[in-house]
């Protein structure tokens, strides 16, 4: 177990998320919990719900921004939100992936920040002794 | 953050170069336009870095242009213009933004700012009912998907056949508020899906809708052109853009361009710079699709101006023609086009990136509207909404130096959460009200990271685009009443 799942950084227009993982599953489900975590008040989301989803790209970073920019569309789009999340399979360009949490409701949840897109920006998975690391930058 | 340790070297006192020999990969020299004081400001981030990235893209011409308002974005500077020549060079979905045609709309009235401070609260408070705003929020106009792909090609008349709006307002809007090319084919369902719910809404982050009043006026004459007139004069300022679904259209384009940087044998110094030959298959479909999104920008901002007419209206109990409610003008300000402009002695077409940063054609262009042919064209520059903001006017110098561009805004300075840290949404609240300022927001946390501190002087950056002749100041006005998302 890492340490840390994830921490926000400041970026001038923007913001970001550093997540950390023991392993590549570890690392995109912190990065997913990192991107809620910025868009509202994530313990209030209970898990009346899942969503399975599906993605597939060319590279491991690739794919780690189409699983986030999937999460903030299916926010936009269907006004999900997402606590909790169980990679089934991960390998080099494909996922595989059920998300737990329920339908936004304007007198329960707390929104915190309107998250347009995670950007390519200076994008890197990087690994060490502790494991995976990566830096996200979303634009708000 | 690093402070930037460039080549950097000053022109005269409002413009900078960085030269093409910084770097490596360099196609042109970096051209910023600041003041020495915000040059030291600038330094503090990567955001010069930014501009001699930009400056190696295949096609771009002349110079990687920056604006006094610039801030550190990614891949692209906020306040970034970049021009690619058609036939080499490309384009790119970073140097437009996620948010397509972000822009301003200017309404004038002849009411003066005595006839309605009594009435701010319930203005605003109409107002607030009238526009829908905030996260989350779900637009009053029900949109299907087959309404939708006609208002992409139409753009803001889509609106004005549906009943919101006069033909004056499509003569006052940037390209008549459709931009050509637009091809609903080209856009994913799930754009439109995003799309859908939130058409005719403000949305959240710095978007807003402001009364505001006159309160100096510089140039008398291009003034009156514009129908202002005097001090305390009234006047109503829209920002917001194309919402969930421009920014599914660029992420999804940029996806495909991830690919096509490969495919094409694109270097690149950022991921986020993805792009690919303007006239590939993947630049062509991403230019019919930005289209399509600047088309719903417009028409976002027309139903929000219908709206704001409506609500002036009920509240003060007289119609739009006898409160003299017009459209002084709406401006883009993330948006790429095809247009002219001189380059090494020759007219050439080329393909204008404008990332947080609007068009100020001059007098006697061809693409401005009659009634402006003379002063030239109306540039809205919004501050933060504790200052002010300026009515300025586009000039030859700017089609000569900057591809008929100015700045957007008055530019962060500091990040969200830094403001966050700085002072709380309440204490804004009551600073506003100090000043005589009504505001009405769904979250009050939020406010604090679009407090004046966060920003900077936006009368610092007109000065930059003013003294160095990129733009010419009309008028300066206050806030009133703010409507936040």
């Amino acid at each position: 177990m890492v340490e840390r799942a994830f921490e926000t950084f400041d970026h001038t227009a923007d913001a970001g998320i550093v997540a950390y993982g023991v392993n590549m599953r570890q690392l995109f489900t912190n990065a997913a919990m990192g991107l809620f975590n910025l868009v509202a008040d994530t313990s209030s989301i209970e898990h009346k719900l899942e969503r399975q989803v599906e993605i597939q790209d060319s590279d491991s970073e690739n794919l780690l921004v189409a699983w986030l920019n999937e999460l903030i569309y299916l926010f936009d789009a269907e006004q999900l939100l997402f606590s909790d999340f169980e990679i089934e399979s991960l390998s080099g360009n494909c996922l595989k992936a059920t998300c737990f949490g329920e339908k936004f409701d304007p007198a329960k949840h707390r929104l915190k920040t309107g998250v347009k897109a995670a950007t390519y920006h200076m994008l890197k998975i990087t690994t060490d002794s502790n494991g995976y690391r990566t830096r996200i930058i979303f634009d708000i | 953050m690093t402070q930037w340790q460039g080549k950097l070297f000053p022109i005269d006192n409002y413009r900078w170069q960085i030269p093409r020999n910084y770097k490596e990969g360099m196609k042109v020299p970096g051209l910023i336009y600041a003041s020495q004081e915000m040059m030291a400001s600038i330094c503090k981030e990567q955001t010069l870095e930014q501009v001699a990235n930009v400056a190696s893209l295949p096609g771009i011409v002349k110079y990687s242009l920056a604006m006094p308002d610039i801030h550190w974005g990614y891949g692209f500077p906020i306040g970034g213009v970049a021009a690619m020549d058609l036939e080499e060079g490309v384009i790119s979905p970073g140097g437009v933004g996620y948010d397509i045609n972000c822009g301003v709309r200017m309404l004038r009235t002849d009411l003066h700012e005595n006839d309605v401070r009594p009435r701010i609260d319930r203005l605003i408070n109409e107002l607030y009912d009238n526009v829908p705003s905030g996260l989350g929020s779900e637009g009053k106009v029900k949109v299907s998907q087959k309404e939708l792909k006609k208002l992409m090609v139409e753009g803001a008349r889509r609106a004005i056949k549906l009943g919101m709006g006069f033909e004056d307002d499509i003569e006052t809007t940037e390209e008549n508020g459709c931009l050509g090319g637009a091809d609903p084919e080209k856009v994913s369902d799930r754009a439109i899906k995003r799309g859908m719910p939130q058409a005719g809404t403000l949305g959240s982050g710095n978007h807003f809708l402001e009364i505001q009043a006159v309160e100096e006026i510089f140039d008398p004459h291009a003034a009156s052109v514009m129908g202002i007139s005097e001090i305390g004069q009234v006047l109503i300022l829209i920002h917001t853009g194309s919402r969930g679904f421009g920014h599914q259209v660029c992420t999804d384009h940029l996806r495909v361009m991830e690919k096509a940087v490969i495919q094409y044998g694109i270097e690149l110094p950022d991921r986020q710079l993805a792009c690919a030959p303007i006239n590939s298959r993947e630049g062509k479909n991403y230019l019919a699709a930005m289209a399509c999104a600047a088309n719903y920008a417009w028409f976002n901002r027309q139903c929000i101006a219908h709206w704001t007419r409506e609500s002036f209206c009920k509240v003060l109990g007289k119609s739009a023609e006898e409160l003299g409610i017009r459209q002084i003008y709406d401006v883009a300000h993330n948006i790429a086009k095809i247009e002219e402009h001189v380059v090494g002695g020759q007219m050439m077409k080329v393909c204008v990136h404008r990332k947080g940063a609007t068009r100020a054609f001059p007098p006697g262009h061809k693409d401005i509207p009659q009634r402006y042919k003379e002063i030239g064209q109306p540039v809205l520059i919004p501050g933060d909404m504790g200052r002010c903001s300026f009515i300025a006017a586009g000039t030859q110098k700017a089609m000569e130096e900057t591809f008929g561009s100015t700045c957007h805004g008055a530019g962060r300075v500091l990040s969200r959460s830094a403001a966050r840290r700085s002072i709380s949404g309440r204490d804004v609240v009551h600073e506003m009200q100090k000043r005589n300022i009504t505001i009405r927001t769904g979250d009050i946390s939020s406010l604090a990271e679009e407090a004046s501190l966060a920003y900077k002087d936006v009368t610092e950056v007109i000065d930059v685009v003013h003294q160095s002749g990129i733009s010419r100041k009309i008028a300066r006005t206050v806030p009133l009443g703010v409507i936040k998302g």
